[in-house]
């Protein structure tokens, strides 16, 4: 049997077990606020924390250089926080959605990518609740809406495709090397330094092309754009970071299956 | 693959490294670089590995009961995980035809903070149901289970008894075309047991080809016309169930010994009938047993007891020779002593347990123990289950009254 006709194997007995997908998610959502008083607030809190952060670096870097903070600004920051906040989530939890369910992995068989793509989806649930964040900061900056709007469904479908492609590797990653989890935390950490999510790549000048090499910046700016300047995406930009998205979205999926038969015995 | 075979394992062998793999990129970066500078610890490695299961084949028929027995560590759990596609085979191939559960471990995928009712369609989505149909089935689930007051409370609050229930509950509801049982029936209480057997009887007889692992050799009897026995990984025998039960006491009855005393040991314990010395007999046959003590030093006086165990390790019956009117034995050191009990073996069919035991009734002290002596296997009849054949028969059978006067009765 040849490569293709596998990978259309795998992904039919995906598709036949979308509701065990589903579940999977709802219960990883249902997990994550069990027990806790904030409940759901948690998914808008840890965004807000971020978009903070991001104010408040702003405001120093505007009280230095004398140029007032703008509400376009602000609104910018919370818009590439949110996406940030997903995309560094979805990589966290991802680590560890296979070793976190060991009985799962060794006592009973189903498509191990569920376990990723669950994370991934609950972590687009929060982000959909957190997203209720650009509503208040839009309504207070008073920014309105144009038809650029319409890139935001693209934008994000390619920085969900990107987000899953390296979610399925880091699971698998884990699975077999736990030195991966404390790595992908370290490689976050200090992410957030070469995305520009605190900053705009133009600022930089002609170092700017170098940092939209990182396929999540030009998404992180092209949603900036529509939302808050009302602006089209850079589209050669964008379509490299779509290039980069598919092929760690295939390579994911390719590499994940090809393990998979490994990690009971490996986990 | 013929229309009626659901499962082909062909020539299926598995092989596991022993110990850690490489957890670790410390551990791993440096074997890689050895790797690939052709430093290759190939003796290592290969001391490493083991052989869990080794070409093994057999194929099941549509609607057929197989068992798979085993000692431990023989890969009967190797070849369940196999067949589910947990893990795939080193070399070999496994061929499935329909749509399999597995009751490895009940209630593997229920989380302890969801509630039961949360945790049905959770399990039941995990073992291959859709949402829809879990829908239609969980009023069944929740009766059979018979934890409906308990539906909406955490889990991680209920027993393990509980537990166990609403897990096979689940299971049993997925309606498999090809269904593995791994020693899940010894959960629950003696009510539930029955109630899974019995289900597990419906499953067989709707036609379901079932995969039934047990060290319960009588279920394995019952249950399974046909079974395979595994050892060390490779078959030994395959074929109708009451030979392979056979095979496989022949080979692992003489375990067990545990010495108390260096003075007084019991040197042999045989069981033989008429027409010969072995592990299967029929039911009511005639048996002897023999048992013999050797003196090495000191000695008090004793008596031999004789016991018998059925499969679950409960005893049928004892008996000894203080009981059958003999004065306690008393040996010189060198000396050695003979004894034969003579029996009517009526017992059910099954598995049971010899052990002889060296007491000292006056005192309640046990000189020597050997338990199992022997193990045998009495032939299966159709008359009788349980563990003791009292040969019963019907003495009157037929219509004595209408039953219509009795009911008239009851009204007044």
């Amino acid at each position: 049997m040849n490569n293709s006709s596998k990978m259309r194997e795998a992904l039919q007995a995906l598709v036949a077990r979308r509701d065990l997908l589903y579940m999977i998610a709802w219960r990883e959502i249902k997990i994550r606020y069990k027990q806790s008083v904030m409940g759901f607030m948690w998914a808008i809190l840890l965004p807000a924390v971020i978009v903070t952060a991001g104010i408040i670096v702003r405001y120093g870097m505007s009280a230095l250089s004398g140029k007032p903070i703008s509400g376009q600004e602000i609104a910018g920051i919370t818009v590439k926080g949110l996406v940030w906040a997903f995309f560094a989530g979805s990589l966290r939890f991802s680590s560890t959605s296979l070793i976190g369910n060991p009985n799962l992995v060794t006592k009973i068989y189903m498509p191990r990518e569920i376990f990723p793509l669950a994370t991934i989806l609950s972590q687009l649930l929060d982000f959909g609740v957190a997203s209720s964040l650009v509503v208040v900061v839009f309504a207070v900056t008073r920014l309105g809406a144009s038809w650029q709007l319409l890139w935001v469904p693209v934008l994000l479908l390619i920085t969900v495709a990107l987000a899953t492609g390296w979610a399925l590797l880091i699971s698998a990653a884990c699975l077999f090397f736990r030195d991966v989890k404390y790595l992908v935390e370290v490689v976050i950490t200090f992410a957030i330094f070469v995305t520009p999510v605190f900053y705009d790549v133009e600022m930089f000048k002609k170092w700017a092309n170098l940092l939209l090499l990182n396929p999540l910046a030009p998404l992180i700016e092209g949603l900036e754009k529509c939302i808050v300047y009302g602006t089209a995406p850079d589209l050669p930009w964008v379509a490299y970071s779509c290039v980069v998205a598919l092929v760690s979205l295939v390579g994911g999926f390719y590499f994940f299956k090809r393990w998979e038969p490994a990690f009971a015995e490996s986990i | 693959m013929a229309v009626d075979i659901v499962l082909k394992v062909e020539n299926v062998s598995k092989r596991f490294s022993r110990g850690e793999m490489h957890d670790s990129l410390r551990d791993f970066i440096p074997s890689l670089f050895a790797r690939l500078t052709g430093r290759a610890r190939a003796s290592s490695t290969a001391r490493k590995e083991f052989w869990a299961l080794q070409d093994v084949s057999f194929e099941l028929n549509r609607g057929e009961a197989f068992g798979i027995i085993g000692a431990n560590g023989a890969g009967k759990s190797t070849i369940l995980k196999l067949i589910t596609g947990i893990m795939q085979p080193t070399t070999g191939r496994i061929e499935l035809n329909g749509r399999l559960s597995a009751l490895i471990e009940v209630g593997a995928g229920f989380h302890p903070d969801l509630t039961g009712r949360e945790n049905i369609y959770l399990n039941g989505t995990i073992l291959g149901m859709r949402r829809a149909e879990i829908d239609r089935k969980f009023d069944a689930i929740v009766e059979f289970s018979g934890l409906a007051d308990f539906i909406d409370t955490p889990v991680k609050r209920y027993s393990t008894g509980m537990y166990a229930r609403l897990g096979f509950s689940v299971a049993a509801h997925v309606d498999p075309d090809i269904l593995i049982v791994d020693e899940v029936l010894s959960v629950g209480d003696i009510v539930f047991q029955n109630r899974c057997l019995e289900k597990m009887n419906d499953i067989i007889r709707s036609g379901a080809t079932v995969i039934f692992v047990s060290h319960n050799l009588r279920a394995i009897a019952e249950l399974c016309p046909r079974s395979i026995l595994l050892e060390h990984g490779k078959v030994s025998a395959i074929g109708p169930s009451q030979d392979v039960l056979k095979t496989y006491l022949e080979s692992s009855g003489q375990e067990g010994r545990r010495a108390r005393s260096k003075d007084l040991i019991i040197a042999a314990v045989k069981v033989r009938g008429s027409h010969s010395e072995g592990v299967a007999f029929n039911s009511g046959e005639k048996v002897w047993v023999d048992v013999e003590v050797e003196c090495a030093g000191e000695s008090e006086p004793f008596s031999i007891v004789l016991f018998v165990n059925d499969d679950r390790q409960y005893e049928a019956f004892h008996t000894s020779t203080e009981y059958l009117g003999y004065s306690p034995i008393s040996m010189k050191p060198g000396e050695r002593f003979a004894c034969t009990f003579e029996m009517d073996l009526n017992l059910a069919g099954g598995t049971f347990y010899f052990g002889v035991l060296l007491y000292r009734f006056n005192v309640e002290k046990i000189v020597d123990r050997v338990f199992p002596a022997a193990t045998i296997f009495v032939n299966t009849l159709s008359e009788v289950r349980g563990v003791v054949n009292p040969r019963p028969a019907i003495t009157a059978f037929g219509r004595v009254a209408d039953i219509e006067p009795a009911k008239e009765a009851i009204k007044q």
